[in-house]
């Protein structure tokens, strides 16, 4: 198991009281696989993310474990977290524009990495790898001598993921990749991303808040709101045959073209996610759900088996009677 | 206009009124909370009423030569708390009279220019084409035009009186400001609202009025602490110089008449360090003000609370 | 007046990037209609000239050729002319957050069209009685903000996204316009809100009979609310027609590739076309999609012997009226009835 996270919960101390943003998740992705995670702003999942690296922010409070090949990120010593943070799992990050630096050409860029943690690789030897990296992304090696403002916002998405692979990490984590992308330049994007999983044997973990995306590129999806995964399965499965009822909005909310169903009748949810900091009790969907019942004002539903290989977090999974979607 | 309006006007002007007022309470709360803008606020405070109250504090008469009633130069005493001047006048009665020379001259002139500086910078940010390159250019004339020799130019063809001072100090002092409002303005201008408000109809009256300065007004407000400071000691200079207004008594005049008396080769320090502190008092009391303003009002220079889209740990990559 | 409400005659929007550049061909011969009451979108990758092509309708940008008509009569540019269009072509913007004025509270934000066109007085001299705050509590309570008094005294920053969209459409609504034209309007809102605000843009539409232009490049909005689709690629509109003909049946290669690279459809083979959207001061001769055509490329256009006319001959702009065309050599050759 390349990650493995367990009972993890993450809580900003602020100003207004805690601020619970992860609670309670557990989370796995093998070498060679993709897990994509989806939920919308302020469920947690760049706050999940940033913790796999603890990059979290210092006003954080952990409890749980994260473990990257069996050791565990939460307590590891310095030394090794930022070799971790390289050349075992890397991020990607959304905005490539304003990650790269704008008056150092592409190739400096991708060598830096490279060259602070392996400080017995020549210069030559640097270069080389940097042009088999950006051939990796499908970028011609010549554009090592580019400046970022000469690219365009795929080319340096490209570049940000070349960077992200530059010390062969087994874990990449991508947030919201292609967030700022058009539909053309995302699909080139994600089509690349899905081949170098293939390819190098990586994990790779996708967050985005497009259930869709996750779904075509993905092999398994976790579906996360109000800090907590409320439905994990199969990729296909869960898009196409949700469990829990936010699943299943999320599943909605892009329609499938041809869907008559979804012609001039747009799904969506009323209201707006929680505050994190005032909770509603029990199940923490409840207000919004369509399918709500009294006793989910009451009781918040532990994640079951929904079926072979998933899970979901409703009381109304595993009720024969009244089983959702 | 017919009664139906007004009466709705009312209401929605109330509930503005009641927003802007929670919102100031919200600004003093903060400002609070900056020690060192509290101490400059102190300072100020005191100095603003010595100003005030100089009728009561100290008498007037004690400002004539002619009815000096010390001897030349006498050292603090009981009777002279701060000693006396060459013509022996007290020197404390000249410092607090002094007081409301050089906040009058500092106030209105930051005034003068703070108003010509926002005006060029909002117009100069705000237009396209010639009239912002016009406002534009004149703004950077005024700027690479060494400041106290057109000062000094200005004053001695005026001539010497206290409103002269300060056109000149206001006149002179705007460009700063006017650059610093204009990238303001250049970066509002870029905002959606402003697109939104074009869309909706609204004039470039409209535009710069509603939109533009009331999203620059905190650095106008900020800035105009750090002129005030400014404004002050180029008023003791232009004074220092021989170019104040010769019936008035201000901390710059004090100083000239001490270099004239020659109170450093005397040793009457009592002449000299007093005014320089009250001058040095001042200033800082207003720079620590501005400061603590354009932390509360500037949010890049304020640490907020983390959010979900916020980056914190993009630092760590660079 | 059956004439539609909002056409494009043979427009031109050119930039000029700068001393010695070529001209940014923005906008480069577009010929659109959208009828009254009716939902069109116009759909395109970033850089395709979508948004110039919105602005210029709304007046926002004056076009070096054709014209603009709004309700059978051309396009003023003068400033009363533009105040009074204003009035009846109201813009969405693609960000509520950066649409509204932080330091304006949610009933200022909505009033201030009203100010602007002195709307209270206008109608008390139609002699209907009204005030500003009916007005502004009308206009949010179209926009499903509710109840409306609720939200007068809040600031932008103390509302959700999806709330922040709705006080930016409640202000277009407080003026009674007879066109929305909304650019993007829930891209950058989370994915539960976007159906909310897609459903009121159609009940806008039923309950107000309101003509609403949608710039997108989300095909799958289009196929939630768009009664017609112009699909848009390098300054030109490459096919139009009912969204379920260019959506069901799309006879333009570039619409054939956008359609199946989106995640929903998996019927369709991802056709991803390789390199960046071309740049518009550089429009290739012929078809300008012809250097990233897969058509093209995979012989297609060659076995119908249209291949050489691909390259070299440049399609007719494609009219307003009509049903569904596409410009496109090869979609011509394949149904010779069509002019």
């Amino acid at each position: 198991m390349l990650l493995r996270i367990r009972d993890l919960d993450v809580t900003y101390r602020t100003a207004a009281g805690p601020l619970p943003a992860v609670r309670g998740v557990n989370l796995d992705v093998n070498a060679g696989q993709s897990v994509g995670l989806a939920g919308e702003s302020g469920c947690g999942k760049s706050t999940l993310a940033a913790t796999i690296l603890r990059l979290q922010p210092p006003s954080a409070r952990l409890s749980g474990s994260v473990l990257v090949d069996g050791e565990d990120v939460l307590t590891m010593r310095w030394g090794p977290l930022r070799a971790l943070r390289w050349a075992g799992a890397s991020m990607v990050f959304q905005g490539a524009l304003h990650s790269l630096n704008p008056v150092r050409r592409i190739g400096q860029q991708i060598a830096e990495p490279i060259r602070l943690h392996e400080p017995s690789v020549s210069g030559a030897e640097a270069a080389r790898r940097v042009g088999e990296l950006l051939e990796q992304v499908g970028l011609p090696a010549s554009r090592a001598a580019t400046y970022p403002h000469q690219l365009s916002g795929g080319q340096r998405q490209r570049v940000m993921i070349a960077m992200a692979l530059a010390c062969r990490p087994r874990l990449v984590i991508a947030d919201e990749p292609t967030t700022a992308l058009d539909v053309m330049v995302q699909a080139q994007v994600l089509t690349l991303l899905r081949d170098l999983v293939r390819d190098l044997d990586i994990g790779l973990l996708l967050i985005s808040h497009d259930l869709s995306v996750l779904s075509s590129t993905c092999d398994r999806v976790a579906v996360m709101y109000a800090g907590r995964i409320v439905e994990e399965g199969a990729a296909s499965q869960v898009f196409k045959d949700p469990r829990h009822p936010y699943a299943a909005a999320l599943a909605g909310a892009f329609p499938l073209i041809g869907d008559l169903a979804a012609r001039f009748g747009p799904a969506g949810l009323p209201g707006d996610p929680p505050d994190p900091r005032h909770l509603p009790t029990g199940c923490s969907f409840h207000p919004r759900c369509p399918v709500a019942m009294p006793s989910c004002a009451e009781t918040d539903p532990p994640a079951v088996p929904a079926g072979p290989g998933r899970t979901a977090a409703c009381l109304l999974v595993g009720d024969p009677e009244r089983e959702p979607a | 206009m017919s009664a139906g309006e007004a009466v709705p006007r009312l209401t929605a002007r109330q509930v503005t009124r009641r927003r802007r007022r929670e919102s100031a309470r919200r600004t003093w709360n903060e400002f609070r909370s900056h020690r060192s803008g509290v101490v400059g606020l102190g300072i100020l405070v005191v100095f603003v009423l010595v100003a005030l109250g100089a009728p009561l504090l100290a008498d007037a008469t004690g400002l004539k030569v002619t009815a000096a009633t010390g001897g030349v130069l006498e050292a603090p005493s009981a009777e002279y708390w701060l000693g006396t001047d060459d013509n022996g006048r007290s020197v404390l009665t000249l410092l607090i009279w002094g007081a409301r020379v050089s906040l009058f001259v500092g106030l209105l002139a930051t005034a003068i220019s703070m108003v010509i500086g926002t005006l060029v910078g909002v117009a100069s940010g705000h237009f396209r084409g010639w009239p912002s390159s016009v406002l534009f250019r004149l703004t950077e004339w005024f700027l690479v035009i060494p400041f106290l020799p057109l000062a000094i130019v200005m004053a001695s063809v005026l001539g010497a009186s206290l409103i002269n001072i300060v056109l000149v100090i206001g006149v002179t002092s705007w460009p700063g400001t006017a650059l610093l409002i204009r990238a303001q303005t250049l970066s509002i201008e870029e905002r959606p609202f402003l697109e939104r408000a074009r869309a909706l109809g609204a004039g470039h009256w409209h535009q710069m009025s509603r939109h533009v300065l009331p999203n620059v007004m905190p650095m106008v407000f900020a800035n105009t602490t750090l002129t005030v400071a400014i404004a002050i000691l180029t008023e003791t200079t232009l004074s220092f110089l021989g170019l104040g207004d010769p019936l008035r008594v201000s901390w710059g005049s004090m100083l000239d008449d001490a270099f004239g008396a020659g109170a450093i080769t005397t040793g009457a320090w009592w002449f000299i360090i007093p005014p320089g502190i009250c001058v040095i008092l001042v200033v800082l009391s207003f720079t620590l003000i501005g400061r603590a303003l354009e932390e509360i009002f500037n949010p890049r220079l304020r640490r907020g609370i983390l959010d979900e889209t916020s980056k914190p740990r993009r630092r760590e990559r660079s | 007046m059956n004439g539609p409400l909002l056409e494009a005659r043979e427009l031109q929007v050119r930039f000029h990037a700068g001393r010695g550049k070529r001209p940014v061909r923005a906008v480069d011969g577009v010929d659109l209609a959208v009828g009254r009451g009716e939902i069109v979108a116009l759909v395109g990758e970033s850089g395709c000239g979508k948004t110039t092509l919105a602005r210029t309708l709304l007046g926002l940008e004056r076009p070096q050729d054709g014209t603009v008509l709004f309700d059978g009569a051309p396009l003023g540019y003068g400033s009363g002319d533009l105040k009074r269009y204003r009035r009846r072509a109201q813009l969405i913007l693609q960000d509520p957050t950066g649409a509204l004025n932080p330091r304006q509270t949610v009933y200022e934000s909505v009033a201030e069209g009203l100010r602007i066109h002195r709307a209270v007085a206008r109608k008390q001299r139609e002699g209907i009685e009204t005030s500003e705050v009916d007005l502004v509590s009308a206009a949010l309570a179209k926009a499903g903000l509710r109840p409306p008094e609720g939200f007068f005294m809040t600031y932008p920053h103390e509302l959700s996204g999806g709330q922040r969209q709705r006080v930016v459409i409640a202000g277009a609504l407080a003026l009674e316009p007879e066109l929305l034209v909304a650019d993007e309007p829930v891209s950058s809102l989370d994915a539960s809100i976007r159906g909310e605000i897609l459903a009121l843009l159609l009940r806008l539409r039923d309950e107000l009979g309101l003509t609403v232009l949608v710039v997108t490049h989300d095909l799958g909005l289009a196929w939630n609310i768009a009664d017609r689709i112009a699909v848009m690629y390098l300054g030109r509109i490459v096919e139009v027609g009912s969204t379920e003909q260019v959506l069901q049946a799309p006879e333009h290669p570039y619409t054939q590739a956008l359609l199946s690279v989106v995640p929903e459809v998996e019927e369709i083979e991802p056709v991803v076309l390789a390199g960046e959207p071309p740049d518009p001061s550089r429009i290739p001769d012929g078809c300008r999609f012809h250097p990233r055509c897969q058509a093209l490329a995979g012989g297609a256009a060659e076995a119908a012997g249209v291949a050489d006319r691909c390259i070299s001959d440049p399609l007719p702009v494609i009219a307003a009226h009509g049903g569904h065309r596409a410009a496109c050599w090869l979609a011509e050759a394949r149904s010779p009835s069509s002019p």
